[in-house]
């Protein structure tokens, strides 16, 4: 390992920009003539709109224009897409309700897009946008899933009857059944999974230029996947042809999964840009991301886990409601399908399991991908039962776990997916070691006397990453292959362009895809830029999200970087007069193995653009380019331990330990990769113990739509955490990387509350554990 | 923010000439600064306080507390003349918000807002202080009549905060997860004559009060212990999202319990 190699632990390059405010978001930009765009939003979850009344709104100062949907579908704009078509399991396919990015007849939550103002200010459009009347007939609502498949509840969707979208299932069902009805001991729960409001620091924001002199757009986005917006804009919205349609995602201030889909906003930015003449930009304030944004989680789960006599499990039957809100998003039929499901085996040899989804639409924002996707829902629902039946078969919950662990690889799971490698008793082990597990009962009673409850669980994760392969997803009903493309350019002074379609908002790709380099050629990271985020500029990429730009967007960088060394070989053989064979490239130069024979990096790139003397017939010019297609997913695997002390007479949780122990497979830099955990451990705490979303039931008007209502985790909610990896190679990728993105969010949330419960001596919590939900339970 | 005409007086006088229905006072901004941002606010004129030298500084003259109505929450914290008669009330001081917040907003700017979940309300009507307003001298239990509702007229305005330090006092307050506000805080005092004083924040239906319950257990024996006994009536507190009323009156305990332990 170099200083700047792969494992080395270098400073982020891209920080210097973003911690002395220089970043470039997509509300920095600022082109000649731009206008400013307010949406006119709804105020009620369900109305018809009977009239939009925009005159006075038009005559106002600044105004350039007031739209609406009606001119949207006039000007052949599309309906918003799912783009993961999910069967029901009697054959049929989901039942989809049109979205429409401006909402023409019915509004179906609060904040659905009803017109937009363009002005000359972002407060003229505002003002204005307060002066359209929108003349609304108010209809029932319903706000939760399990209420919106009962009989009479108020309809969303003609396509959906009783409001369910599908009713999917995984697994063998008689099996499991069979297994349940002949066990020893079966633990049964209810478990809800709290929706859950992304809140990147970066709200969202687009801009929309049209070009008339070249029939050209360009959208500027705060997306995760540039490329994939303009394939979509393109293919379904009918936005522009992609030969004509630029999409740039600069700098994003944190994404979370809230911003791989396209959402309404931008495509009507570029619409009202042709519509206006002048380019038209918005941008999200808080209230806005928080009614719009799509939402996270939010499932309401009944689950059961049969035993045998020795307590080895049998079974595992799972049946999951999911809210998907008002409209299908992006991803959103694949989350608590496909995400969710083919994990329920987690660490476990559980030799028959069921699962059952039936989702639902509702008057609430859109539920999508969040921090996890679908993988913290199931590991919650299998963490929690696991802990909960260890409780009623009275053993050690860790060793409950530890029996039943898979330990032989590969492994295919009753639930489509084949585990390719895995350690699970060594991070087991790790996390007990770093938790001083055997001290909690003395630190228990040492807490008691203090007068406090203290408490301890554990969370043994597994996840699926690098979401992949395209032929598998494609089966399963994915709309796009899910590889991953990458180009290496060496310049002809030898510094290296790095060109990828994986996209950062946070995740130090700038850092680490250079390392990549540095470590295959051993020039300073310094001299390699990392060009992503254009769509111009980057042939095509499928972007980040799932842990997926290591192990697929990596794997991408290291195929093009094989070819250029390959080629870079060549062209040294020839200058050196050697066999390729004997070449080999280190510190910045190319030598022949076993002399002293030396050239220089940048003498050797210098050579192949000269091109005046090449190995006879040899292209000029250093570049490769290549896509990279997964075998498989990647299972990166953890166990997580949770110390907290309950204050019984307030109900405030403190936690006072936690510990992550992770199999990443290979780490590329260290620090990135703790940095990734601490986040996503604060976000699973953010889950467990703070963050809940709530609407109205009546009215569906959301409650917790600002920081005085929804606690986001802050600083002094958070312990030290104490981090460690251990590592098993992952052999579905050339890196043997597996991604850290999201493992934080997943294994914590069970952790928490099993140490909550734990403490209280009370099982029966729901998500966020705020003071008030404890301090209830234990009056109860 | 819609459109506002900004004003800066000098004097009491010349701020109160300029007071209108339509107009509105600034001290701090803490709470009316955000409201107009969201536009839940719109007055025409903003009448900005804070460079009226009489509604400054703060006089301690043996345990006679004067606090300026300009004073920040931040001076008020630091106030070493204060704190060393009064520290319950200078330790609520610097813990209301956040340091933001306390070096901007004001003792007179909160208690003219009188926000139910503020801190400084349940002090005063526990101390039994006055409030002087540019035309007339209040109890706090005249002036607080109520939730964000006070005695305070069109164009009146607090200039000045005055109260007897007590022989004791302490603050307890359980902040609410997300706003950080009072889900419950409970002011406790004893004056030098034995008299008693608990005020309680964040939890009244309407707004801050005194808890004659917790006053008579604690007017025995000013001790955490006194109010083992004592039971608070659910009835007309308040219920939200984040607490009910059954859990703020077991917080009202329990944040008493703590505030008598604070105050020695």
């Amino acid at each position: 390992m170099g200083v700047e190699g792969i494992g080395a632990r270098v400073a982020r390059k891209e920080d210097k920009r973003f911690i002395t405010g220089k970043g470039r978001y997509t509300d920095d930009m600022v082109v000649v003539g731009m206008k400013h765009a307010h949406f006119v939003r709804s105020p009620y979850a369900h109305a018809k709109i009977r009239s939009i009344d925009a005159s006075a709104a038009e005559k106002m100062l600044g105004v350039i224009a007031v739209l609406n949907g009606k001119q949207m579908t006039e000007d052949g704009i599309g309906n918003l897409i799912c783009g993961w078509m999910i069967h029901s399991k009697d054959g049929s396919p989901m039942n989809m309700g049109a979205w429409r990015p401006i909402a023409q007849d019915t509004v179906r939550y609060v904040g659905d897009a009803v017109a937009v103002v363009v002005a000359d200010t972002k407060a003229q459009a505002r003002d204005a946008a307060e002066a359209v009347v929108v003349d609304y007939e108010e209809l029932p609502v319903v706000t939760e899933a399990v209420q919106a498949l009962k009989d009479g509840a108020p309809q969303l969707h003609p396509e959906a009857k009783n409001n369910l979208i599908f009713d999917w299932e995984i697994g063998d069902a008689a099996a499991t059944d069979a297994a349940i009805k002949s066990a020893a001991h079966v633990t049964k729960m209810k478990i809800v999974n709290n929706r859950l409001i992304p809140n990147p620091m970066e709200p969202r924001a687009a801009l929309g230029i049209y070009d008339e002199a070249e029939d050209h757009y360009t959208c500027y986005t705060t997306s995760q996947n540039p490329h994939v917006a303009r394939l979509v804009m393109s293919a379904f919205y009918n936005v522009a042809p992609e030969n004509k349609l630029r999409v740039i995602a600069p700098d994003v201030g944190g994404g979370f999964g809230s911003k791989i889909y396209i959402y309404p906003e931008e495509i009507v930015c570029l619409w009202a840009s042709k519509r206006t003449g002048v380019p038209v930009k918005w941008n999200s304030d808080r209230t806005e991301a928080f009614l719009a944004d799509a939402h996270g989680r939010d499932h309401v789960t009944e689950v059961e886990m049969a035993f045998d006599a020795d307590n080895n499990m049998t079974a595992l039957k799972v049946d999951t409601i999911a809210n998907l809100g008002a409209y299908m998003s992006l991803f959103s039929s694949s989350v608590p399908t496909y995400l969710y499901a083919t994990l329920f085996s987690g660490q476990y040899k559980i030799p028959a399991i069921h699962g059952n989804v039936r989702t639902v639409y509702t008057n609430t924002a859109p539920v999508d991908a969040y921090r996890g996707a679908g993988r913290p829902e199931a590991t919650y629902l299998l963490e929690r039962i696991v802990e909960t039946a260890a409780r009623e078969l009275n053993v050690d919950p860790a060793e409950l776990r530890r029996q039943n662990f898979i330990r032989e690889f590969p492994y295919q799971t009753p639930v489509i997916m084949c585990y390719d490698a895995g350690d699970y008793e060594a991070s087991l082990e790790a996390a007990m070691q770093a938790a001083d597990y055997k001290g909690f009962p003395a630190r228990r009673d040492e807490a008691e006397s203090r007068g406090k409850l203290r408490g301890i669980g554990m969370s043994c994760y597994i996840e699926a990453c690098g979401i992949a392969p395209s032929q598998a997803v494609g089966s399963l009903g994915a709309g796009v292959g899910l590889w991953e493309s990458a180009e290496v350019r060496v310049n002809a002074v030898g510094t290296v362009e790095v060109l990828t379609g994986s996209h950062s908002h946070g995740q130090g790709h700038e850092t680490t895809f250079a390392q990549l380099v540095n470590d295959r050629f051993g020039l300073p990271i310094d001299q390699v830029s990392i060009v992503h985020g254009d769509t111009d500029k980057v042939q095509m990429g499928m972007g980040t999200y799932g842990s997926r730009s290591g192990a697929v967007g990596m794997s991408a960088i290291v195929k093009a970087l094989d070819k250029v060394e390959a080629k870079a070989k060549k062209i040294a053989a020839h200058l050196l007069e050697a066999d390729e064979s004997d070449i080999e490239i280190s510190g910045g130069e190319l030598k022949v193995k076993g002399t002293d024979k030396t050239v220089p990096w940048f003498q050797m790139a210098l050579a192949a653009y000269t091109a005046h003397n090449l190995p006879d017939g040899m292209e000029p010019g250093l570049k490769e380019g290549a896509f990279y297609d997964p075998t498989n997913f990647t299972f990166p695997a953890g166990c997580y331990i949770c110390e907290v002390e309950v204050d019984p007479d307030t109900g405030k949780t403190e936690i006072v330990q936690f510990v992550a122990a992770d199999d990443f497979g290979k780490i590329i830099n260290p620090m990135i990769v703790e940095g990734q955990v601490h986040g996503g451990i604060a976000q699973g705490i953010g889950q467990a113990l703070l963050e809940g979303t709530s609407y109205d039931p009546e009215t569906g008007q959301l409650l917790t739509a600002s920081y005085m209502d929804y606690t986001m985790p802050r600083a002094d909610d958070l312990p030290s955490f104490k981090v460690s990896t251990t590592e098993t190679a992952c052999p579905g990728n050339p890196l043997g990387i597996k991604g850290c993105g999201e493992a934080g969010a997943i294994g914590s949330p069970p952790a928490l509350i099993n140490a909550i419960t734990n403490a209280i001596g009370k099982n029966d919590l729901t998500m966020p554990a705020t003071p008030q939900k404890v301090w209830a339970a234990l009056q109860g | 923010m819609y459109a506002t005409t900004y004003h800066r007086p000098a004097s009491v006088d010349e701020a109160v000439k300029l007071a209108s229905e339509e107009a509105k006072y600034l001290s701090g901004g803490q709470t009316l600064l955000p409201t107009m941002k969201q536009r839940l606010a719109a007055p025409s004129d903003l009448i900005d306080l804070r460079h009226i030298d009489a509604l400054k500084g703060i006089s301690v003259d043996g345990k006679h507390v004067r606090i300026g109505a300009a004073c920040t929450h931040n001076e008020i914290a630091n106030s070493d003349a204060i704190s060393a008669v009064c520290p319950g009330f200078t330790y609520l001081a610097g813990h209301i918000g956040d340091p933001a917040v306390r070096h901007m907003g004001t003792i007179g700017g909160s208690i003219a807002n009188n926000d139910p979940a503020a801190d400084y309300p349940a002090a005063l009507l526990a101390l039994g202080a006055t409030i002087t307003t540019n035309s007339r001298t209040l109890s706090a239990e005249e002036f607080f009549t109520g939730m964000f509702e006070t005695a305070l007229e069109e164009g009146e305005m607090v200039t000045a905060v005055e109260f007897d330090a007590p022989e004791k006092s302490g603050y307890a307050k359980f902040r609410n997860p997300a706003s950080r506000y009072a889900m419950t805080g409970v002011f406790v005092c004893k004056g030098a004559d034995g008299s008693v004083g608990v005020g309680v924040a964040g939890a009244g239906a309407d707004g801050a009060f005194r808890s004659p319950e917790m006053e008579s257990a604690l007017a025995s024996n000013f001790a955490a212990s006194a109010l083992e006994g004592i039971s608070i009536d659910p009835s007309g507190l308040m219920t939200d999202m984040h607490a009910s009323a059954e859990y703020r009156a077991n917080l009202i305990k329990v944040m008493g319990k703590r505030a008598v332990e604070q105050a020695g």
